[in-house]
C-alpha cells in the first residue's frame, strides 16, 4: 500500500539506473543514515557503540570486500583475515615511519594512512591472486590458506613490522585528522561509520559498472566470459584487488580504531572463517548482504551469551560457550534450508510481496 | 664417513617420521575423499566427526566402565545415527544447491557436533588408552615411534579395506554409480538417500578410527577438530576424487613438512609446519589443477 513505485517516472536514462530508483527506499536509507549518523551517538551507550557497532561495521567492510571476491566474481577465499593483517600492519609502518621521519608534526594523514595501506594489502592480495588462474573452486580455497599462514607466520616471525616490539603486539597511534582527535567511542563510531559509508557506496557502484559485470561473468562461467570478451587475467585480478584493499581497510581500522593494540594473532584463520559465514549466510553477490551477515554474526554470539542470565538460568561459562556453539550451528543449517540464497534474498522477497499488499492479485 | 652416516640416520628418522605422520593425516583426508567422491559434499565436518567419535568412545570407557571394543561398537552406532541425522535434518533438505551452500551447511554441522560433543562429554582433554603400544623402535639405529607404525598400517589396512568394499560389494558398486552419475544412479533404482546415508556411516566410521589414532598421540581434545584444516593440503595434493591419492598426498605433506621444518626452517625462524603444507600443495597445483590423481577437470560452455 505504501510501498509502491506507481506514478514514479523516469524521464532520463540517468534516473532509471540510480541505485535507488524508488522514492521510498531513498526515503528508507535516508533515515537509516541519519538514525546511524545521529541517532546512535547520540543516544545508544558507550558500550554499545563501541563494542557493538563499531566491530560490526568494521567486519561488515571487511565483508562487502569478500562479498566482492567471492560472491560477484566466485572465487572462494579463506584468507581474509591475512589481507586484513597487511593491512592493519602496514598502516601501522606507514604511521610509525612518517613519525620517524619528520617527527610527530609530519605524519602522514590518518586517512591516507589507512587508504595507502589498503593499496598495499590489494598488492598482496593480487600476488595470492595470480594462482587463481590455474586454480578453481575448493581447490582455490585451499590455496588462499597458504596465504592465510603464510602471512600470519611473517608477523609474528619478522620483527620490521612490528617495529621489533618484544611481544608483537602493535599500538595504533592517536586517531587524529586535521587537528581534530576522536578518542571517545562515539567519535571513533562515526568515524568508522563514514568510511564504511562511503566505501559501501562505492562497492554498490562498482559492482554495477563494466568492471562489475565483467565479475559475474566470469563467476558464471569464465570460459564463456572469455569468449565474449572478458580478459580473465585482468578480470580475476581486480577482483583480487579490489576485495584485499576493502579488507586492508577494514584490518587498519579494526587496529586503529577498533582495538588500539593488536597482535597479528587477532586476525588468524577463525577471523577469515567468520567473514566467510557473513557472506554465505547475508547472501552472495549482495552488498546488503554483507550488512546483514556481518550483524547476524557478530550479535548473535553475544545475543546468545546474555540470555541465559536474563531469563535467570544459571549454567556454567564453559557450558555456555557450548551451548552457543550448537545454536551457531543450528541456526546457520537452519537459515541454508530456509533461504540457501542468504538473507538478503528473504529481504529482496519480502519487498517483492510488499509492493502487492494488501492486494496480490 | 662416520659423520655422514649418523647424518644420514638422522634423516632416515625424519624422513619416516614424517612419512607416518602423514598417514595419519591421510586417514583424515581418507572420510573427506569418501563423502566428496559420493555425493559432491565438501565436508567440512570430517574434523568434527573425528572429535566427536572420539569424545564418545572415551565417554563410553568412562560411563559405563566397559571394555573398549564395547565402546568402540557403541560409538560406530551412534556414528551410523548421526549420518542419519545428518541425511534427514540437513543434506535432504538442500538437494540440488550450489556446493558453496552444501560446504556452509558441513561448517554448520562443525559447529552443532564441536559444542554436542563437548556439553555431553566435558571439554578435558582426556587420554585415549585402547593398549595401543607406545615408546620407540629401534631398527638399527633409526627410531620409530610405534604408535605411528600402528597408525601406518591402520591406514594400509584400511584402505585396503575400502577398495574392496568399493569394488567387490553391491552397495559399493552403487556408491560408485552415485559418485559418476546422480541421475542416472538413480535412474536405475539406486536410493540416493540411503547411499548418503551409507557414505556419512563409513566416513564416521573412518573418522572413528582416526579419532582413536589422533587421540592416543595428543589426548582427546577440542584442537582434533582443527586437524581438519591440515587435511586440506593433503587432499589438494592428492585430489578431492581419489582414495589412494588421500594417502600419497598425506605421506608426501607429512614428510615435506617435517624435512622442511627440519633443514629450512632453522634458515627462516622455525615454525614453518604451520604453512609448508599449503605453499607445497599451492606450487604443486599450480602444474596440476586436479591434483595428483583427481579427475581431469574438462570444461564445456
Amino acid at each position: 500500500m505504501f510501498y509502491r513505485e506507481a506514478g514514479q517516472f523516469k524521464s532520463s536514462y540517468k534516473e532509471d539506473q540510480a541505485v535507488f530508483p524508488i522514492l521510498q527506499d531513498r526515503i528508507g536509507i535516508a533515515i537509516l543514515l541519519l538514525v546511524a549518523f545521529i541517532g546512535i551517538p547520540l543516544f545508544a551507550g558507550d558500550y554499545f557503540v563501541g563494542a557493538i557497532m563499531t566491530p560490526f561495521l568494521i567486519l561488515a567492510l571487511a565483508a562487502v570486500g569478500l562479498n566482492i571476491l567471492t560472491g560477484y566474481a566466485g572465487q572462494i577465499s579463506l584468507g581474509t583475515g591475512a589481507f586484513m593483517a597487511v593491512g592493519a600492519f602496514s598502516a601501522y609502518k606507514l604511521a610509525t615511519f612518517s613519525i620517524a621521519l619528520g617527527g610527530a608534526e609530519a605524519t602522514l594523514p590518518l586517512i591516507l594512512t589507512i587508504l595507502l595501506a589498503g593499496v598495499v594489502a590489494a598488492l598482496v592480495g593480487v600476488m595470492f591472486g595470480i594462482p587463481s588462474l590455474r586454480i578453481k573452486g575448493f581447490y582455490l580455497a585451499v590455496a588462499t590458506l597458504a596465504a592465510q599462514f603464510f602471512i600470519e607466520w611473517l608477523l609474528v616471525k619478522v620483527g620490521w613490522f612490528t617495529n621489533y616490539s618484544p611481544s608483537g603486539v602493535i599500538t595504533a597511534p592517536p586517531l587524529v585528522v586535521l587537528g581534530y582527535e576522536f578518542h571517545t567511542p562515539a567519535e571513533k563510531y562515526l568515524f568508522t561509520l563514514t568510511f564504511v559509508v562511503v566505501m559501501a557506496m562505492a562497492a554498490k557502484n562498482l559492482v554495477r559498472s563494466h568492471i562489475g559485470r565483467g565479475w559475474m561473468a566470469i563467476r558464471d562461467m569464465d570460459i564463456a566470459a572469455e569468449i565474449i570478451g572478458f580478459r580473465p587475467l585482468q578480470t580475476k585480478l581486480t577482483a583480487f584487488a579490489v576485495s584485499s584493499f576493502f579488507c586492508g581497510v577494514a584490518g587498519a581500522l579494526w587496529a586503529f580504531v577498533h582495538l588500539g593494540t593488536v597482535e597479528p594473532e587477532a586476525f588468524g584463520i577463525n577471523r577469515s572463517f567468520s567473514i566467510l559465514f557473513m557472506v554465505i549466510i547475508g547472501g552472495m553477490g549482495s552488498i546488503l548482504g554483507a550488512f546483514i551477515g556481518a550483524a547476524f554474526i557478530t550479535l548473535l554470539p553475544i545475543f546468545l551469551n546474555n540470555v541465559p542470565p536474563m531469563i535467570g538460568w544459571n549454567i556454567g561459562v564453559d557450558m555456555v560457550a557450548h551451548l552457543e556453539f550448537m545454536i551457531f550451528g543450528v541456526l546457520i543449517i537452519f537459515f541454508l534450508i530456509v533461504e540457501p540464497h542468504g538473507l538478503a534474498r528473504l529481504w529482496t522477497i519480502g519487498k517483492e510481496k510488499l509492493r502487492t499488499w494488501p492486494f496480490p492479485y | 664417513m662416520e659423520d655422514f652416516v649418523i647424518e644420514f640416520m638422522f634423516f632416515l628418522e625424519v624422513l619416516f617420521s614424517g612419512l607416518l605422520t602423514g598417514t595419519l593425516y591421510s586417514l583424515v583426508a581418507l572420510g573427506f575423499v569418501l563423502i566428496f567422491k559420493a555425493s559432491g559434499v565438501f565436508n567440512f565436518a570430517q574434523g568434527a566427526m573425528m572429535l566427536f567419535a572420539a569424545l564418545s568412545l572415551v565417554g563410553f570407557q568412562e560411563m559405563l566402565g566397559v571394555h573398549w571394543t564395547v565402546a568402540f561398537l557403541l560409538t560406530v552406532v551412534v556414528m551410523i545415527l548421526l549420518a542419519w541425522c545428518v541425511e534427514k535434518f540437513v543434506l535432504g533438505k538442500l538437494v540440488n544447491q550450489e556446493p558453496i551452500i552444501l560446504f556452509m551447511a558441513t561448517i554448520g554441522i562443525t559447529f552443532f557436533l564441536d559444542g554436542f560433543g563437548q556439553t555431553l562429554w566435558g571439554s578435558d582433554i582426556k587420554p585415549l588408552d585402547i593398549g595401543l603400544p607406545t615408546g620407540s623402535l629401534d631398527f638399527g639405529g633409526i627410531f620409530v615411534d610405534q604408535l605411528e607404525l600402528v597408525a601406518g598400517a591402520t591406514a594400509g589396512g584400511l584402505v585396503l579395506g575400502l577398495a574392496i568394499f568399493f569394488n567387490k560389494t553391491k552397495i559399493g558398486r552403487a556408491l560408485r554409480a552415485v559418485a559418476d552419475d546422480h541421475q542416472a544412479a538413480m535412474s536405475v533404482g539406486i536410493s540416493l538417500r540411503n547411499i548418503w546415508i551409507i557414505v556419512w556411516s563409513v566416513a564416521g566410521l573412518v573418522g572413528l578410527v582416526a579419532g582413536i589414532m589422533w587421540g592416543s598421540k595428543l589426548g582427546v581434545q577440542f584442537s582434533l577438530s582443527l586437524l581438519a584444516l591440515k587435511a586440506l593440503p593433503v587432499l589438494m595434493l592428492g585430489g578431492f576424487t581419489s582414495i589412494p591419492g588421500a594417502i600419497i598426498g598425506g605421506l608426501i605433506i607429512g614428510a615435506g613438512e617435517k624435512l622442511a621444518e627440519i633443514y629450512l626452517g632453522p634458515f627462516v625462524g622455525g615454525a614453518i609446519e604451520n604453512w609448508f603444507a599449503y605453499m607445497l600443495a599451492m606450487v604443486f597445483l599450480l602444474f596440476r589443477p586436479q591434483g595428483l590423481f583427481g579427475e581431469k577437470i574438462i570444461e564445456r560452455v
